[in-house]
């Protein structure tokens, strides 16, 4: 794919978050996609392409009155939203369509109209993990954070500073589900969910949604907001069973999604102004500055410690407050998506002066998937 | 009412020879006969070449702890206490999960690297469990 031949040109999350008894699961889907559609200005005849995850695209095309062309239903878990951004950037680049609507939405915490998720006792992961006790992300995203942190010397003061330094930026968003200040010792002492994580080392669980609208390059500056361009695309898989995976020391999919959307984009890592890591649980930023090559695996935990991706940081991560802060309706990429379009147009609430390139990295189906999209505001 | 029940497995072909292998009191891995790699779980091909050719065979069972959490909530159904989830690391390669047996769910007893060995948990006349515990001696 080159690079910024596609552009998002509407971003909308939707109009509440956190907890919304009264809307349904599809009905938030069609909040987001309406309120995305009037960021740019578009009606649902104007849409020729829909892609989602979890709930089917041909519900989300009919439910909004949308005739497309080309449908992508990509349901990797909460970095699905990524792939949907590349593979749209590349159905718009081949011609195959011209205006691509990319729908999430969860009713995560009120549980309503939301579509079963569970193990099949015959699949892989029933046959092999469930019957030890896995039951939910807690008891299975985690697995690999201590042997992750015994290889390359990580403490848990260091992993409870990830906490630490989100609900700052958490404190600068009204949006923000957490916005009150805490403490290392605050996160240590916390409630025990699965160890080493405790409570505030594990995301929010909560309703919302959010949309994109992307369309070429030429066409975008036509839309009342600056375009964001696609700069750079990656993705991969590895194993819906954590216990598969090649090595706890890195995540195989995260090193391919992330070096792939660097490459493609041609930038370096001194490049990236604005970063963000899909952090459904504490140590997913330290993988992912890893696996991206940020810095080697060791220095980490104290790149992070040491205040360095903090407001006034020198690599500001995770700025709406992230997954653990700001919210997290059971699929968050979406959400960090929106922020990183945000800081592109330089509209976020805790905005990153003269931000140029945004890097958003994402995770799926606990280490299983991965995407990386690389944003950048100038043409 | 009847505590609700641990998560059971439904066999498939595939791994029905793991299956009779635990209730005989054998762990039982399959190995490639073209390049010799050992894998797990159970498919009837090898996932490094691709080759059909693969036998079972008897692993000793001997392990060591990759990894784990200490699972307080939520539960799982058939799990009353805060349980171990680990990832053992064979002695043939392979990772599998377990839970550590005769063992306390503490950090401080679960040490990484700590060496263990395989045992059966029978559930009842139809499932038998592979587990761990730590190696004895
Ligand atoms: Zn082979």
């Amino acid at each position: 794919m080159r690079r910024n031949q596609v552009a998002v040109v509407g971003a909308a999350e939707t109009t509440k978050l956190g907890v919304i008894p009264d809307m349904s699961q599809i009905q938030l889907h069609a909040d987001a996609a309406l309120n995305a559609m009037a960021d740019c200005g578009l009606k649902p005849s104007d849409i020729d392409g829909v892609a989602t995850a979890v709930e089917s695209p041909q519900q989300i095309a009919h439910y909004l009155g949308i005739t497309p062309s080309w449908v992508d239903g990509t349901s990797v878990g909460g970095c699905s939203f990524m792939l949907h951004v590349r593979h749209a950037a590349a159905a718009i680049e081949a011609g195959l369509c011209k205006t691509v609507l990319i729908t999430h939405a969860e009713s995560g915490k009120s549980m309503i109209g939301k579509l079963p998720r569970s193990i099949p006792a015959d699949s892989l992961q029933g046959q092999f993990e469930a019957p030890y006790g896995i039951y939910g992300p807690p008891s299975q995203f985690p697995i690999p954070v201590l042997r992750f942190m015994k290889t390359w010397g990580i403490t848990h003061e260091q992993l409870a500073m990830v906490a630490v330094v989100q609900r700052e930026w958490a404190a600068k968003n009204p949006r923000a589900t957490m916005k009150d200040p805490i403490t290392v010792a605050d996160v240590l002492n916390s409630r025990m969910i699965a160890y080493p994580f405790r409570l505030l080392q594990c995301c929010l669980v909560t309703d919302g949604g959010g949309a994109l609208i992307m369309t070429s390059a030429d066409r975008a500056k036509d839309f009342p907001h600056k375009p964001v361009y696609v700069l750079g695309t990656g993705e991969s898989v590895e194993t819906p069973m954590v216990s598969q995976m090649e090595s706890f020391n890195s995540s195989r999919a995260f090193k391919v999604a992330g070096p792939t959307a660097f490459r493609e984009a041609g930038i370096s890592h001194s490049d990236v102004d604005h970063l963000m890591i899909y952090d459904a649980f504490a140590h997913l930023p330290l993988f992912g500055l890893g696996d991206l090559g940020f810095m080697p695996y060791e220095e980490t935990g104290k790149f992070i410690a040491d205040g360095n991706t903090r407001p006034g940081g020198k690599l500001p991560l995770n700025t709406n407050g992230g997954g653990l802060s700001y919210m997290h309706s059971g699929m968050y990429g979406m959400y960090a998506l929106q922020e990183s379009v945000r800081q592109m147009r330089g509209i976020a609430p805790a905005q990153v002066e003269g931000a140029k390139i945004s890097v958003c990295h994402g995770v799926g189906g606990m280490f299983a998937a991965s995407g990386t999209i690389i944003f950048t505001n100038e043409k | 009412m009847a505590e609700p029940a641990r998560a059971r497995p439904k066999i498939t072909p595939e791994t029905q020879h793991y299956w009779d292998g635990a209730k005989a009191g054998e762990l039982r891995l399959q190995r490639c006969d073209s390049c010799a790699h050992a894998y797990f779980p159970p498919r009837p091909f090898c996932p490094k070449c691709g080759s059909r050719g693969v036998s079972v065979f008897k692993a000793s069972g001997k392990g060591t702890l990759y990894s784990y959490v200490i699972n307080h909530r939520p539960l799982a159904p058939g799990f009353t206490e805060p349980h171990a989830i680990a990832v053992v690391e064979l002695e043939e390669g392979p990772r599998m999960m377990s839970n550590i047996l005769d063992c306390p769910q503490t950090p401080e007893a679960l040490e990484l690297d700590m060496k263990l060995e395989v045992t059966f948990q029978k559930i009842d006349d139809n499932l038998t469990l592979p587990q761990f515990r730590p190696a004895k001696g």
